[in-house]
């Protein structure tokens, strides 16, 4: 699903965020990024995302090299990836609702469909009654439920998520990873970025750890 | 990064259609048909967004009434004025049209012709449907005339005969200056006439002025215009800086660069529609406001002058100045500084 080969990215600035990474991500295969915060996490999703193109080397996804999709094919390129924030990007201007189906009105669902899919998003993630609800009036679990909702309403084949458990407590942080979980065996590719070592041990799943742009260890902790 | 083919780029592009619009739950493997189906669809949510947005983007601007009052009357008055100093030469025109009181052309008879021959030139005169009025001087009148004008009444008397010709005065009834040129020339290749002089001063000044205002109604016009894109142009930027949270999600989740444009474009859209819709209430109270005194000043000259506003033409041509300038500016604005909120 994501192949990476020989992936260097340079700032402008001149700081190296990446260094000739290689790893294959198996469709239906779900791990864990890790690694201190400023080791290019962040870099190597944002290069999936095409939010940054590579300095050097070859990013693939879907059998698809990235270097070949131009502006103009990024957003069919986003369609395809559901993404979750730490910050949960969610917009307080908007109802539950409107910021699920978000996704789907811009690749042009039919409006009862719509409808039918947020439900089941939010269905997933337990929150199907806070559908009317104003994000600003949840807790920050629910918030990044509802950021999880709507990375998964149109079903994306490839699940990123950059450290969805930053801000929540233990009990809560298991309750989004089970979650990634439940995707990722109906057939998900998860790919999360977290710092949360404890939490990816208990885990059990594959885990590349970054370095200072390198990867240093890829592997079951 | 390796070469770029462009090759499979098209191929890429020709799959969006599809991909877009295809639920991913559905079985992609219904060929041709199914392919039809997706674009239809396609364009279907592409109308359905074109409507939500033209009428979110109205809610919108309801939802923050002072800023948008203060713009739109902003964008009114820009609009207003040169629609004001239009219907003004409009005005002006019509006058220059029906002042046919000035110019006079002054025929110079030969001095052989007898009095009674410049009578009977006078009568023929008469009887030219172009002429409006023919006055004789006869060569005794002429003297009798420069004599108590010029004050020169001993030199006079030093000379055996009268110097003078008899002149006819005739007005013409067309004042455009082509027409009287051609008059001229006609008339001073009859027979009887030594000259034909034409009074064109009036005529003159009166086409330099109405020449000179058109010409500052431009120069206005273009940058009132000018203003009206400024105005719309940096009340979207405001508007994009207001939304960047929302256009950065947006552009994560696959929104395309046309699609986070629309709702900034709609925007300009209504701001030039309302913008010229008050700006033409505001030139047609304007002339409410004036056609009174007018009426009196127009009275006062017998003249059948009627005061002009906005013709239906007029009107439409100010709608579309309207809203083409809107869409000019939220265009440029949108060009300029959405490109700049990419997701970080």
């Amino acid at each position: 699903m994501i192949q990476f080969e020989n992936v260097s990215k340079r700032y402008p600035e001149g700081h190296d965020a990446l260094r000739d990474i290689s790893f294959t991500l198996d469709r239906g295969e779900m791990a864990f990024l890790t690694g201190h915060s400023g080791a290019g996490k962040s870099t190597l999703l944002k290069l999936i995302m095409l939010m940054e193109r590579p300095t050097r080397g070859q990013v693939s996804v879907a059998h698809h090299d990235l270097a070949q999709f131009s502006r103009d094919d990024i957003p069919y390129h986003r369609r395809r990836i559901g993404v979750v924030f730490q910050n949960h990007q969610l917009l307080f201007d908007r109802s539950v609702f409107e910021n699920i189906a978000l996704p789907l009105q811009i690749s042009g669902y039919e409006p009862e469909d719509v409808g039918k899919r947020v439900r089941a998003a939010l269905d997933k993630v337990g929150l199907l009654s806070k559908e009317k609800h104003n994000p600003v009036a949840l807790s920050t679990g629910e918030q990044q439920r509802i950021g999880i909702a709507r990375a998964i309403v149109h079903k994306p084949q490839l699940l990123l998520a950059d450290e969805p458990t930053g801000n929540l407590d233990p009990t809560l942080s298991a309750e989004i990873m089970s979650l990634f979980m439940e995707f990722n065996r109906h057939g998900t590719t998860v790919l999360i970025a977290s710092h949360d070592l404890a939490l990816i041990s208990r885990m059990g799943h594959r885990t590349l750890t970054l370095d200072q742009g390198r990867l240093l260890r890829d592997g079951r902790t | 990064m390796a070469g770029r083919e462009p090759v499979k780029r098209g191929a890429e592009r020709q799959q969006r259609p599809t991909r877009s619009s295809e639920a991913p739950a559905t079985p992609p493997s219904k060929g041709a048909a199914k392919h039809k189906v997706d674009l239809s669809a396609h364009s279907k949510s592409w109308i359905r967004h074109h409507k939500h947005t033209a009428l979110d983007s109205l809610v919108r601007l309801q939802r923050t009434p002072l800023p948008t009052l203060m713009t739109l009357a902003v964008l009114a008055i820009a609009l207003a004025l040169p629609g004001l100093m239009f219907v003004g030469l409009k005005n002006i025109d019509q006058i220059s049209a029906e002042w046919n009181g000035e110019p006079k052309v002054s025929l110079y008879l030969h001095k052989t012709l007898t009095d009674q021959q410049a009578e009977n030139f006078s009568q023929a005169m008469l009887l030219r449907p172009d002429l409006a009025g023919v006055e004789l001087v006869t060569r005794e009148q002429g003297l009798h005339e420069f004599q108590r004008i010029s004050g020169f009444t001993d030199v006079l008397e030093f000379l055996d005969n009268n110097p003078l010709p008899a002149v006819v005065v005739v007005q013409p009834r067309e004042s455009r200056k082509e027409v009287l040129l051609k008059l001229q020339t006609e008339l001073a290749a009859l027979n009887e006439v030594e000259e034909a002089v034409l009074d064109m001063v009036w005529v003159e000044r009166l086409a330099s002025f109405v020449a000179l205002a058109n010409r500052v109604v431009l120069v206005l016009g273009i940058l009132l215009a000018l203003s009206v894109l400024l105005v719309v142009g940096n009340t979207i930027r405001l508007g994009i800086e207001n939304r960047k949270d929302e256009i950065q999600v947006a552009k994560l989740v696959g929104a395309t660069d046309a699609w986070v444009k629309r709702p900034f474009i709609y925007t300009g859209f209504w701001f030039g529609l309302i913008g010229s819709l008050v700006a033409w209430l505001f030139v047609q109270t304007s002339l409410l406001v004036i056609s009174d005194p007018v009426e009196r000043l127009v009275a006062l000259y017998q003249s059948d002058f009627q005061l002009q506003g906005l013709g239906v033409v007029d009107s439409l041509v100010l709608l579309f100045a309207g809203i083409i300038l809107g869409l000019i500016g939220s265009k440029l604005a949108v060009g300029r500084h959405l490109r700049e909120v990419e997701p970080q």
